[in-house]
């Protein structure tokens, strides 16, 4: 009992930090011991090696296609030979073995002709073969200053102009009555909810074409929860500096949610244009001003009792739909589609938050948040976006 | 339009829209070839040039498959004689089965089932009205048999259930017949599940030489095969004795002037059919060989698995001459070759 005692007092006397690292040294050190001693008692492994590879990234130039694979598998894979819809071709890279999670670019010699269809095909050191597919062959854009050019246009046109043109909805929101105001705030609830599902859908999409070995749909998630995470530090931060969060801090929360959602937009349309899936067609510029100007009203709703100037209205336009613009530049340029559906979880996420912000505004003279009027009102948002999304399809 | 996220309504239907494109960038239709890049990778071993190659024109290490297919070409395996009082001649070999490793494509290999440790086995020739003796020893860890083409007992058939059927690992059977009819066959593993068995590399070309002689010539063996390397049931490799572009970068060199005889047969599983074409002649197509009237005096023939026969011609100009499948796909997928001329 005395030694016992005398043990715990002893342990007592150590710093906290040292007990706190003291498991974890025991656990480095088994792992260590573990991985010297090759895994005793598991034997060797069975089967033959697990080839996985993923294709990131497609390249078109004149005479050749460009590949970036990944490894996504436990073993290392060497590609040995490439055959192009049933010849083989010639190729330049990958000369080494490719290790887990790394990636190589094979260049592939092929006159291929616009507007037709290949099936690449890798075989490995194994014999095993991973085929990826070519839909339509269309020259990638060159990554020069144009280009550039032209994908901000792209982002302009589909982010900013439109939520430029939402936003001048103010003046009429701010006249509009109080109980006509909900139904206005319950609308704007209603199009961000259409947008985190659109989103999420999105980003579950792009995970299933994305290596798998980086999570894939738990990306979409881990994206979502991480945005969601942040943004109610932030605006619980915010709130404590301020006293509650005003109506200029929602509508900033709004413009940011709205904002993380359109750079995930951005990157699918200039992941589009770059592979030549996207024509960008007048009607598609339209669709796009018609439904993202949903979204500027959703940004000056929350501030229709206040009177906020030019300049910060500005501010707001910009943090909604510039990222459009940067997410054009980061598809068209490195797409990545494990990537993209982490930045789409993370807009759905962001989206979400600001619901969450938004919703007690919602609330009538009763303290009901889910009244008639709200209702219609979210359920109208939401028809708002599916029926101009349709617009965007067609 | 039922797709319901917008990515995919971008992706698949805006091609409606190009009419009214507004910043489509202008792309050239035309795709010249890198000639630089091109230089580079074609020259190589003198392969390629416009030809389609492995990768850099490499070749696969013969020496550590244990066969080249340049030698199995001319060589036939006449196996071991001796004559019985009665006079009768009494022709021997020994076939094993087992497993082995052979690099398919340079850098690609194939866990491939083997006689004598060859993809294809030996060719083995005799003379019409022989007695052929043929021990088989099942040296792999799988059951198998060899089924011999032409006319002999059913016991001595090489299938399961009849005569001594599968012969399990280890064991070891002898196959006894006549020598009958003259002409070109095969033999072949007949062990279920038979596309496996026989796409994994268990055959080869059987040659009866009729009693009376057929004229001298230039002869060669041909056994049009091809190998599913990730097991889809679909061949990834096709060739003339195994190793596809090998007579691309070594032509096989013939006289001029002087008759080629080619024993074609073709053993290709999971495709329907296999074929020959050669460029710059035509030839006399003796099909299965039992006949000395050809069937046909052309330049292409087109053979189903098992189906085979016997290619005469001459080459009256000196050069390189293509000879291929005249399926594009197993030409361009390596059943292709250039016979030289000299």
């Amino acid at each position: 009992m005395e030694g016992r005692a005398a043990t715990v007092s002893e342990l007592r006397s150590l710093p906290a930090w040292v007990l706190g690292l003291v498991p974890l040294l025991l656990i480095i050190a088994a792992v260590g011991v573990f991985a010297l001693l090759d895994g005793p008692g598991l034997g060797e492994r069975r089967g033959p090696p697990a080839e996985e590879l993923a294709v990131e990234r497609t390249k078109l130039t004149p005479g050749v296609i460009e590949l970036t694979v990944r490894n996504d598998g436990p073993d290392a894979v060497t590609i040995a030979q490439a055959v192009v819809n049933d010849a083989f071709a010639q190729f330049s890279g990958a000369d080494a073995p490719i290790g887990r999670l790394d990636s190589a670019t094979v260049r592939i010699q092929q006159p291929w002709i616009e507007g037709e269809a290949y099936e690449v095909a890798l075989i490995t050191s194994s014999g095993g073969t991973f085929a990826h597919e070519i839909p339509v062959a269309v020259e990638t854009p060159a990554n020069d200053l144009s280009f550039f050019g032209l994908m901000a246009l792209l982002g302009v046109y589909v982010g900013v102009i439109p939520v430029a043109l939402g936003m001048l909805w103010l003046p009429w929101v701010r006249r509009i009555p109080p109980g006509w105001l909900r139904v206005v705030m319950a609308l704007t609830v209603g199009l961000l909810a259409f947008l985190a599902i659109d989103a999420t859908l999105e980003g579950f999409e792009l995970a299933g074409e994305g290596s798998q070995a980086f999570g894939g749909a738990a990306l979409v998630l881990v994206g979502g929860v991480v945005s969601f995470l942040l943004l109610s530090g932030v605006s619980a931060w915010v709130a404590s500096k301020r006293a509650g969060a005003s109506g200029g801090t929602l509508a900033l929360l709004v413009a940011v949610g709205i904002g993380l959602h359109n750079l995930g937009e951005g990157v699918a349309i200039g992941s589009a244009y770059s592979v030549g899936a996207l024509a960008l067609g007048a009607f598609l510029v339209v669709g796009f001003a018609l439904h993202n100007t949903t979204e500027g009203l959703a940004i000056v709703a929350p501030v229709a009792h206040l009177r906020p100037s030019l300049g910060r209205l500005a501010v707001l336009g910009l943090v909604a739909g510039a990222p459009a613009v940067l997410g054009a530049w980061i598809g068209a340029a490195a797409f990545n589609a494990s990537l993209a559906a982490f930045l789409f979880g993370f807009g759905a996420g962001a989206i979400v938050q600001v619901i969450v912000q938004l919703a007690p505004s919602l609330r009538d003279d009763a303290g009901r948040t889910l009244h008639p009027a709200a209702v219609a009102g979210l359920l109208g948002g939401m028809a708002l976006m599916f029926t101009t999304g349709l617009l965007v399809s067609v | 339009m039922a797709e319901l996220t917008r990515r995919k309504l971008l992706a698949g239907s805006l091609a409606a829209t190009s009419g009214a494109a507004l910043l489509h960038s202008t792309v050239p239709h035309s795709h010249p070839w890198e000639a630089e890049a091109a230089a580079q990778h074609h020259g190589a071993h003198g392969a390629g040039g416009g030809h389609a190659d492995f990768r850099d024109g490499r070749t696969v290490d013969h020496a550590a498959n244990g066969f080249d297919p340049h030698e199995i070409l001319r060589d036939f395996d006449w196996g071991t004689t001796r004559r019985l009082a009665s006079g009768r001649v009494v022709r021997e070999w020994e076939l094993f089965a087992s497993e082995v490793d052979i690099e398919v494509a340079p850098g690609v290999t194939f866990a491939a089932w083997a006689y004598n440790q060859r993809v294809p086995g030996p060719t083995l020739r005799c003379r019409e009205g022989e007695r052929l003796r043929i021990t088989f020893v099942n040296g792999s860890a799988h059951p198998h048999t060899i089924h011999f083409h032409g006319i002999h007992p059913a016991e001595m058939d090489g299938v399961p259930g009849i005569g001594a059927g599968e012969i399990p690992p280890g064991g070891k059977t002898v196959y006894e017949f006549d020598a009958l009819p003259a002409g070109l066959h095969l033999y072949h593993c007949h062990v279920r599940p038979l596309a496996e068995h026989i796409a994994k590399g268990l055959y080869g070309a059987f040659i009866v030489d009729p009693a009376e002689p057929r004229e001298d010539a230039e002869e060669l063996v041909m056994v049009m095969n091809g190998f599913d390397t990730n097991y889809d049931r679909a061949n990834e490799l096709y060739a003339a004795n195994s190793i596809p572009f090998a007579y691309m970068h070594t032509p096989i060199r013939v006289p001029r002037d002087e008759l080629v005889r080619i024993y074609l047969v073709n053993v290709l599983e999971y495709d329907l059919i296999n074929s020959f074409h050669l460029h710059g002649n035509l030839f006399d197509y003796f099909p299965t060989g039992t006949s000395k009237t050809p069937s046909e005096f052309t330049d292409t023939v087109m053979l189903c698995q098992g189906q085979r026969g016997i290619l005469q011609w001459r080459f009256p100009h000196p050069g390189k001459f293509m000879f291929h499948a005249h399926q594009s796909e197993f030409t361009e997928l390596g059943w292709q070759g250039f016979f030289e001329v000299t």
